[in-house]
């Protein structure tokens, strides 16, 4: 130790771990302790009102309520069905956005809008469209097409979740073409004008060419979409149906309840929640390597 | 960008098979007009109608424009009895806070993961990459009973730490790939000409990574911004921020109101944007960052 170039040595090895330290620290003891205080709850460990036997009882009510699939349905349905929509119509406005046009730089402004808007503002200007009494509502009946509310379909509160859709909508699609323009950047343009001196046309230049290059990007954007549309907790709570709820809505909502016995089922279902995301997302991955390949 | 393929000789030398006329033929401006118009559309009529709204005092189906307008919302809004301007104030104290521990505890770890190689690297980027695509539902009730028994719940610096998980992740993304892309040469220069430390980081680091840290910190002050459920677990409903004084408001009958809150909400964030717009579209290497999970 008494060699400065020992001293040297041993700085160049505590260096990396005491840049990483304070971020691990924070995502370990907060994330990875409110995790595992939450896995023991739903193991039935709750010390607080009494329960310190291990079991699997709230799990087994949980998976084996029909309520609760219907709920996991929903979840899923709308979190896949946001995802790939918004990941499609990035794509193509990427595309266009891309090049310089009359008004390009106004229409990229406004494409990246939504990205500082909080969702439940998103959420709010949204109701004013959409509800049977709302603005779209009020062009229809202007040009005619309806006379009362009631003729406008029921886009909020509907089963389908089409306004939950369309609020993640309005947010992620400029969240992921940005991310696609910023590779589309990154790439230029000289593997597309090899490509066409080749003689490939516009389809095979898009499917051959762009699309692998702007793969990666669109499949990690796709991934924070997934897991950020399948727990999100107040739009569905805002804008779905009562009944079958989101899961995390189920969720939370039994957590809130007065009657801690119900905190176990609570913490069992946002477990299951947790682990069909990570199912879901690594398989998504392995699917994706292959397809690329 | 130069390309390896020169344009003019491909034009010189005539190709029938390959299609150089595409780049602005009528089917390529009609898509961009769809494109921008649909862009102008969707994103600015949820804005605009919140902006009339706010003004509306009397707006009923199916008249297009309010019938009488006034300035009854926003005189609530000013009121101290809707507790707008309380949770204005906490909202902004939050995120600046979130913002500052997440550059003094993010800047060293994505330095670490953008500029160096090590042993674990991809089982770190992992961990921190958790809190994206583990839903936040279970660790954040976790962490609420952990900070029950730490007396955190209902304070800021509470809240503040909650918001850091999530935080964490994109800002390390994001400035990671910022550290990647302008490497270590030009440090190590400025060191053998004899700059020393704080030197190197002030007149060589800083300035090349400063427009990164601007959008990142944006991002992360964004997160904090429109947090919903983890404050209202955590702040137990009385530390209040601007979420959860809109939110009873967007399931309620007064839509002015709940248009007036939505833009006080969503002022400071656009404010943010116009500041970083520039960064947005031109450095790639920072949306870039988010499809690099």
């Amino acid at each position: 130790m008494s060699e400065p170039i020992t001293m040297q040595r041993v700085k160049e090895r505590l260096k990396i771990p005491l840049m990483l330290g304070p971020a691990v620290a924070v995502i370990v003891l907060l994330f990875g302790g409110g995790l595992l205080v939450g896995l023991g709850q739903s193991l039935g460990y709750f010390p607080a009102i009494g329960l310190t036997e291990f079991s699997f009882d709230a799990y087994r009510s949980v998976l084996t309520d029909p309520n609760f699939l219907r709920s996991l349905w929903l979840t899923f349905r709308i979190a896949l069905v946001a995802t790939v929509l918004s990941s499609v119509l990035a794509v193509g406005f990427a595309l266009v956005l891309r090049q310089k046009f009359g008004g390009s730089r106004l229409a990229t402004f406004l494409f990246q809008i939504p990205i500082p808007v909080p969702h439940l503002v998103a959420a709010s200007g949204i109701i004013l469209l959409i509800t049977q009494s709302g603005l779209i509502a009020r062009f229809g009946a202007a040009a005619g097409l309806m006379e009362v509310p009631a003729d406008f379909p029921a886009l909020v509160f509907d089963k389908a979740g089409i306004a939950i859709i369309l609020t993640f909508l309005w947010k992620e699609v400029p969240f992921v073409g940005l991310v696609v323009l910023a590779v589309l950047q990154s790439v230029g343009p000289q593997y597309e004008e090899q490509a066409r001196t080749l003689g490939a046309n516009a389809r095979q230049r898009f499917f051959n060419v762009l699309l692998p290059l702007i793969m990666p990007g669109i499949m990690s954007t796709s991934i924070i979409i997934f897991a950020f549309t399948f727990a999100n907790y107040e739009i569905p709570l805002l804008l779905g149906v009562r009944f079958p709820s989101t899961l995390p809505v189920v969720a939370f909502r039994q957590y809130q309840d007065p009657d801690l016995g119900l905190r176990p089922e609570a913490m069992a279902i946002s477990i299951v929640l947790a682990v069909v995301a990570i199912l879901l997302l690594i398989a998504y991955r392995r699917l994706a390597r292959y397809a690329v390949k | 960008m130069t390309t390896d393929t020169k344009p003019s000789e491909a034009e010189a030398t005539p190709q029938p098979y390959v299609d150089l006329t595409d780049k602005d033929s009528a089917g390529t401006r009609w898509v961009r007009r769809i494109a921008v118009t649909s862009i102008v559309v969707f994103i600015g009529l949820p804005m605009v109608t919140l902006i009339v709204w706010s003004f509306a005092f009397r707006w009923n189906f199916p008249n297009m424009l309010p019938t009488e307008w006034g300035g009854k919302a926003w005189a609530y809004v000013a009121d101290d009895s809707s507790r707008v301007f309380e949770g204005l104030w906490n909202s902004t104290k939050l995120a600046f806070l979130v913002t500052l521990m997440a550059i003094i505890v993010g800047l060293p770890a994505s330095r670490a993961l953008g500029q160096h190689e090590f042993r674990g690297k991809s089982t770190i980027e992992w961990l921190l990459m958790m809190p994206i695509i583990v839903p936040a539902l279970v660790a954040t009730m976790g962490i609420h009973q952990i900070f029950i028994r730490l007396r955190l719940t209902e304070t800021l610096f509470g809240v503040a730490l909650v918001h850091l998980i999530p935080a964490i992740p994109y800002f390390v993304l994001v400035m990671a790939s910022v550290f990647a892309n302008y490497g270590t040469a030009l440090e190590e220069t400025a060191r053998t000409l004899g700059a020393n430390k704080i030197r190197v980081f002030r007149y060589v680091t800083f300035p090349a990574i400063s427009s990164g840290l601007l959008v990142a910190s944006m991002f992360t002050f964004l997160i904090s911004w429109g947090q919903y459920v983890t404050t209202l677990l955590i702040g137990g409903g009385s530390f209040v921020t601007l979420p959860l004084v809109l939110f009873p408001f967007l399931s309620g009958a007064n839509h002015a109101n709940a248009a007036a809150i939505s833009l006080v909400f969503v002022a400071p964030a656009v404010i943010v944007l116009i500041m970083t717009s520039r960064q947005l579209g031109r450095d790639s290497s920072v949306m870039g960052g988010f499809g690099k999970i």
